[in-house]
């Protein structure tokens, strides 16, 4: 139970960084850290106590073994987020050369 | 099977476009529409084929709880059709539009791209499937915003891009809860297993489904990156995110979910009636306040989405009927009105309203169309709007929410007020306005007029001959709720 609880913090201190944050560089590393949480809780929910991995079992049936689900979902959504954080520096490169600037108070030309 | 090809035909388009195309020459353009075109039919030949049967496609051979389904019924080919029809204007609308932008043809994979999301989301059985495909469309969506390489584009895109990858992770995460309470991913195994489990995973898997959908859909608490990304994009960008994505992306999924999933609980019933009404009269409020033209349209996305939403959550038949209606006319005449501005912001440079003139003489293609989705969305007969709103409101005194159906009222009288501010100011204002050197070109101005017959011809709809064959067949689909896991199962 313990590491489920440790896990939602983790999402918690991703959430709390991208709503508190100043800085362009810091709410994409809370956006970053808000995936790694989520994704650490499909591996949880996969994993179980003293099992295999499929892929590792040579002969016969064995009940006990790790869901290989979760892990290619995972994948996916590994790849997903460097897309996005990828696109979310470049902007954050562009909104640099544009406002000289990181700071996201200086940056509000639209307004509310 | 018709499904596959509507994902096939867009991504293999976006592709090709990034392997032949160049600044030089027309191949973007003419694979394309060549692809969008193709996409239309096919749309419409499955929706008008389909009727009350649901077709499942299971992909590369598998059965069902291993493999990715598509799933064919009513609902998702009608949304197909909205989907399809919105972007094959957009395109006409963006071939004079978008030309004096360097790289076109980086857009029209982007749109190809986005086009592929969009209709994926709504052909997939599969919720992680659905996620993926959602990524896809809203990658596109992000980088389209900010096509244009100005600050505020930047600004607006950068805002955007976090609220959706916050919503997306806490959709990730209430997909993750849900495969771990019933060992499966595909949409109706989850409807059929998730009853047998503790409630509170369903009501928390809802919370946060609602959370994450809604602000894909820009429900009022959750609204706050729509205005800034719907007004700083290229104007057909802006038809198609307000037109077609938030619906696509957001309320399209709401349905699938609550409705054939979870099977309409009524709790997560009265929450749509209330964020619904919100969004009504808050965004309406706002909106008054604008005087930029596509911030105005923007806020008004938001309340024509609380119309939509206040007819789900009332829930009788009646009621879907009308939000159906709604989705369908709040497509047509808000890409239109983006066309309006765009045309505009073209022959002008400008779109504040109180820069803008008599333009009946200078551009009479677009006052003409503008006045008549003006009109629709205001809710004046004979026009779609006022049918879909009209429906609505009955539908929810019916239902004896009396309080509901007069705050609908009121909104609706409200977006009377800001559209005869658009009209007053901006189409029909008092400042002379000389004939304008940048002529607005044929494609623009037909993708327009299609638009506006749309506007006025859509009404037909709801005759009871045709409605039979249009509408019904989509409502029964939502109203038949968790009967939707013996539709796909077979069992």
């Amino acid at each position: 139970m313990i590491v489920y609880i440790l896990c939602f913090a983790l999402f918690l201190v991703g959430i709390y960084g991208a709503l508190t944050k100043r800085d362009l560089i810091k709410i994409i590393l809370s956006i970053g850290i808000m995936g790694y949480a989520v994704n650490l809780m499909f591996i949880l929910f996969a994993y179980k106590t003293d099992a295999k991995f499929a892929i590792l079992i040579k002969e016969g049936i064995n009940t006990n073994m790790v869901d290989p689900l979760p892990q290619a979902l995972i994948l996916t959504s590994i790849v997903i987020e460097l897309g996005i954080t990828a696109l979310l520096v470049t902007l954050a490169i562009r909104l640099f050369e544009k406002y000289k600037t990181f700071d996201i108070t200086k940056i509000r030309r639209l307004s509310g | 099977m018709i499904l596959p090809f509507l994902i096939i035909i867009p991504l293999l388009a976006a592709f090709l476009i990034t392997l032949i195309s160049g600044d030089k020459d027309n191949w973007a353009i003419v694979l394309s529409i060549l692809a969008v075109i193709s996409l239309l039919t096919l749309s419409i030949f499955s929706f008008f084929t389909t009727g009350n049967e649901t077709f499942v496609y299971e992909m590369s051979g598998w059965k069902i709880p291993l493999t990715i389904c598509l799933v064919q019924d009513a609902f998702s080919t009608f949304m197909l059709v909205i989907v399809n029809l919105i972007a094959l204007t957009s395109l006409m609308f963006s071939v004079s539009y978008i030309k004096h932008y360097s790289g076109t043809w980086k857009y029209y994979a982007l749109f190809m791209l986005m086009i592929t999301g969009m209709n994926g989301v709504i052909a997939t059985g599969d919720i992680f499937n659905l996620f993926v495909f959602m990524e896809i469309a809203l990658f596109s969506a992000y980088a389209l915003v900010a096509f244009g390489g100005k600050a505020e584009e930047y600004e607006a895109a950068f805002k955007y891009a976090i609220m959706g990858s916050i919503s997306s992770t806490l959709i990730l995460m209430g997909i993750g809860v849900l495969y771990a309470t019933t060992s499966t991913l595909t949409m109706a195994n989850i409807a059929a297993i998730l009853p047998t489990k503790d409630p509170r995973i369903m009501y928390w898997v809802g919370a946060i489904f609602l959370a994450g959908f809604g602000l894909k859909s820009a429900v009022m608490p959750f609204h706050a990156w729509l205005p800034d990304a719907h007004s700083s994009a290229p104007a057909p960008i802006s038809a198609m995110l307000s037109g077609v994505l938030i619906k696509a992306l957001g309320i399209y999924v709401i349905i699938r979910f609550f409705f054939n999933v979870l099977g309409a609980p009524p709790i997560f019933l009265t929450l749509f009636m209330i964020l619904g009404s919100i969004s009504i009269i808050v965004a309406s409020y706002l909106a008054l306040g604008q005087w930029d033209l596509k911030r105005l349209l923007a806020y008004s996305s938001i309340s024509q989405i609380g119309f939509i939403l206040l007819g789900l959550g009332i829930g009788t038949k009646l009621a879907i009927l009308g939000a159906v209606f709604h989705i369908f006319n709040h497509a047509i005449f808000k890409s239109l009105l983006f066309f309006n501005s765009g045309a505009v912001e073209m022959a002008l440079g400008t779109r504040d309203l109180r820069k803008m003139g008599n333009l009946k003489d200078a551009l009479p293609v677009t006052s003409a169309t503008s006045m008549i989705a003006s009109l629709s969305v205001a809710g004046l007969p004979p026009f779609n709007g006022f049918f879909s709103k009209l429906i609505i409101i009955i539908a929810a005194v019916q239902a004896s929410h009396v309080g509901y159906a007069i705050i609908a009222v009121i909104g609706s009288l409200l977006t009377l007020v800001y559209f005869m501010k658009v009209q007053r100011y901006g189409f029909r204002g008092e400042n002379k306005i000389e004939k304008p050197e940048i002529q607005i070109s044929l494609g623009m101005k037909s993708a327009m007029v299609i638009l506006a017959a749309f506007c006025i011809g859509a009404s037909i709809l709801i005759i009871p001959g045709i409605r039979e064959v249009t509408l019904d067949p989509v409502v029964s689909v939502i109203m038949n709720k968790t009967g939707y896991i013996y539709e796909v199962l077979g069992r």
